[in-house]
Formats: C-alpha cells, structure tokens, sequence
C-alpha cells in the first residue's frame, strides 16, 4: 500500500513524515511529494498544513494541477484522504484568516477565528486538550473518550452539516476538532505530536 | 479543558546535554536524544532543547540530535540557542524541530520574528526573553545572558506579539540556575500583558515552584530543567504534584 503525504510548501512537514514512518515500519510505502502520478495512484493520502489558510490555498493552488488531482482523488474515486491542522481547515468553502479565502469545498462551511472572549482566553490554543468523541470514526478505533491531543490553532472549522463532526474540544468554545465525512478524514489536532494516542490515530488511518 | 504544559528542558553543548549554574560552570550529563525519550515517555507535554553555546560555536551539531530526537519523540520539540536568521529557523524545522525559539536575533533583528512567523506560522515562533530585574523594571540580555540591551522587557514582549509570535519563553536571569523559584512578578506582568501563552522559565528548585508559576505566574507552560535532569522529580511526579494542586495537567 502507498500513502501519500502531499509535500506542497505548507510549513514544516518533518514531524508528520516521521510519525507517518514510524507507524508504517516496513509495512507500508509512505511517500512525500507532490507529484501529481504518484499522488493519482496512491491508496491514502494525507494532507498536511502549517501556517495561514490563505498561504497553505495559495501553496496549493501554485502547484499547477494539484487540487484538481485532489479533487479527483477525494471526489470522483473517493478515496481516503486525512487533513491535519490547516489540512483539515482547507475542506471548507471558504476560510477568512488573513483574508477571504476560497477553500477546498468537500464538506460545506467556514474557517474562522476563535471567540476568546474578549482577551479571557490565550490564542494560539496551545497544548494538550481533551476530545470529545461524538461520532464513532474509523480513525478513533481504541481510541478513548476524553483522550488528550495536542493542539496549536487561533482559527476553527465551523461545518454547515453537523453531522460530519467526529470529535471536539472545550476551549474558550466548544470547537470542532475532528471531522469524518464519508472518505474524507480531518483532524485539527496533531495526531503527529499527540504521543501514543495520536500514533494509534494515523495507524487506524493507514489501516482504513 | 486545556492543560498546563510541563516542558523539561535540555540545555546541550556540542551534542550533549549540560546544565549550567547562572549559564556558566556546565556539567555533562548525558545524550540529549535519549534523555528526551525519557523525558516523552515520562509524559513530557513538550521537550525543549537549548543550544547554549551556540551564540559562539560551530552548532551542526544541535541539526544532528534534533534530527534523531524527531525521529523517536512524537510530542512538540522546541530547539533554540543560536537562531540568527530565517534560514536558521528553516533549517531546524526541516530537521524535525516543531517549534523555534529566538532570543538574541529577536532583540537585533525582530524583522527575523516578522518575516519567519509570516513564512511558517506563528505556531511555530517562540521568541525566548531573557530578563534580570534592574529597579522597578526588567531588562532584556541577549546572548546567552552575557550582554544586557537595557531594553524594558515588559514593551519587549508586547511588541513580540504584535510582530507574530506564537508564544513567549520568558526566562528571569536572576533565578536561572539558583533554584529558589520562578520571578512571579516578571511572568505575571508579561502574562497580563499579552494574549500569547507565557511560558515559565528560570529558578524552579522544587515542585511548588512550578505550582506559582501556573497559579501566581498565570503561565500556560512550565519549563524546568535540574529537578528533572538530575533525577530529583521525574515528570509524572511533577504532574501528579499539580494535579493534586487542582492544576488541570495531562495525566
């Protein structure tokens, strides 16, 4: 099997390349790139995300071809995709950090900044927080209710549909954290950085 | 809820981990990767490394035992010590580093803290202040505490925010090392300040300590590094310690 994690100029991709490996062992092909072919003839891919909205979309979109390929990977041959942090945000219509920003458009919604109440709470929402499962998610396989993951996000993905939310997170608001629609998988956590719990999350993906 | 972070913290030397009384007479003790996956196993929210000499030093060394800590540490790794430039802060992220922090260049340079934020994140720009009480205000060092700006510590960290870091590593040098406690004074005012986590650093003897640097400091995050390196608390100590204090930890 061959999963792919698209390396397209999103910010710093090295933790999430090594976790990938360090679960996959010698079992599964893990390739970084954004090689459209190869990304085409992937059985998985993860797409990660560092940085702004607005400079992940542009990276993205200054890869000539690439969220067609996407596109047609998630859309057409429904095929399993995970989107980490900024990955995950990038599902939505449109996202307004920086600027409005048009997104991926796979499950219907806004990215938008966290309420901290006035100044009440710290942004970024940095560090270890609880998830709330909602929604049994195949990637949340022995994954227990309440398991901490670690966090690092000023923005939230606020979905149309409700139902696509697998998990969330109590902060200054309830945020959604986690999201399951069909073959797409997202997670604005670091399952990457969330320790055991988190290696177990990308394993349940490569094991989808 | 979101926890308080416990960050252990590595002081390293040319590729091995040292800790230093007030930043001078170094002991060695130890292999940095190691003692960071004993530190992540321990239940570590975060492991930082320090490159203390690196001001002054060839530090390849540090792309070295960060490449091979990312390789078996999978919660946070922050690396400072030495960060100059954009390339710097590049070249330690592609090595696995997940978070950079910045002193001495942040006070010569805070377009280095602009630009890099911009470039990679704000989540991933730590911008490490260095303060010693000098009246009734703080003022920033830099290089490693040897050379002091005579910079209001206070408008330092503000102007960090402003300029895009993600959160503020605010150490006071006259309780690094001295194990009397953190300067409660110093993190609260910084923390009251700013909107950006405050993390706690410099003078933690014991566990109380990191107690009144959540409760009174108001910090988001914890760093210590003697009661952990030598073997005085281990970090699950640590964290059953505030968690009995009704601090919400990870535990």
């Amino acid at each position: 099997m061959n999963v792919t994690i698209v390396d397209y100029n999103s910010g710093n991709i090295s933790s999430v390349i090594n976790s990938f490996k360090e679960v996959a062992k010698d079992k599964v092909n893990i390739e970084v790139t954004s090689d459209l072919d190869k990304i085409k003839s992937s059985d998985k891919v993860v797409l990660p995300g560092q940085g702004s909205f607005k400079s992940c979309v542009d990276a993205l979109n200054n890869i000539d071809g690439l969220s067609d390929t996407l596109n047609e990977f998630v859309i057409n041959n429904k095929k399993p995709l995970l989107g980490i942090c900024v990955g995950l945000q990038m599902f939505a219509d449109v996202g307004y950090e920086e600027t409005e920003t048009k997104g991926l458009g796979w499950i219907s919604g806004k990215v938008s900044k966290i309420d901290n109440q006035n100044g009440k709470y710290k942004l970024p929402h940095i560090g270890w927080n609880e998830i709330n499962i909602v929604k049994d998610s195949k990637i949340f396989k022995d994954i227990e209710n309440n398991s901490h993951m670690y966090f690092v996000h000023s923005y939230e993905f606020v979905p149309k549909d409700k139902n696509v939310i697998s998990a969330t997170t109590d902060y200054s608001s309830n945020i959604v954290c986690s999201v399951e629609k069909e073959n797409i998988f997202g997670t604005q956590f670091h399952p990457e950085k969330s320790d055991k719990f988190g290696l177990k999350i990308i394993d349940n993906f490569i094991n989808l | 809820m979101l926890k308080n972070r416990i960050i252990p913290c590595l002081d390293v030397k040319n590729g091995r981990v040292v800790k230093g009384i007030n930043f001078v007479d170094l002991q060695d003790a130890g292999d940095p990767v190691e003692q960071a996956k004993i530190y992540s196993d321990g239940g570590a929210d975060e492991i930082c490394f320090l490159d203390i000499t690196a001001s002054n030093e060839n530090r390849d060394t540090i792309y070295d035992v960060v490449e091979k800590t990312s390789k078996k540490c999978f919660v946070p790794l922050t690396v400072g010590g030495g960060v100059r430039s954009v390339d710097d802060i590049n070249k330690l992220l592609n090595c696995g580093a997940d978070k950079v922090s910045i002193n001495t260049a942040a006070v010569q340079n805070p377009e280095v803290v602009i630009v890099s934020s911009k470039k990679f994140g704000s989540q991933c720009i730590v911008v490490a202040i260095d303060a010693k009480k000098s009246g009734d205000k703080w003022e920033i060092f830099t290089h490693g505490g040897r050379n002091n700006t005579g910079i209001d510590a206070i408008e330092f960290a503000k102007k960090m925010e402003d300029s895009g870091a993600g959160e503020l590593l605010v150490t006071s040098m006259d309780r690094d090392g001295t194990q009397v406690g953190y300067d409660i004074d110093l993190m609260s005012k910084i923390s009251s300040m700013v909107n950006i986590p405050v993390i706690a650093s410099g003078g933690v003897g014991n566990l109380d300590h990191l107690v009144d640097g959540i409760k009174l400091g108001n910090a988001s995050a914890v760093l210590a590094a003697s009661i952990f390196h030598y073997g005085k608390h281990s970090v699950k100590e640590a964290k059953e310690y505030l968690d009995s204090k009704g601090i919400p930890v990870r535990i």
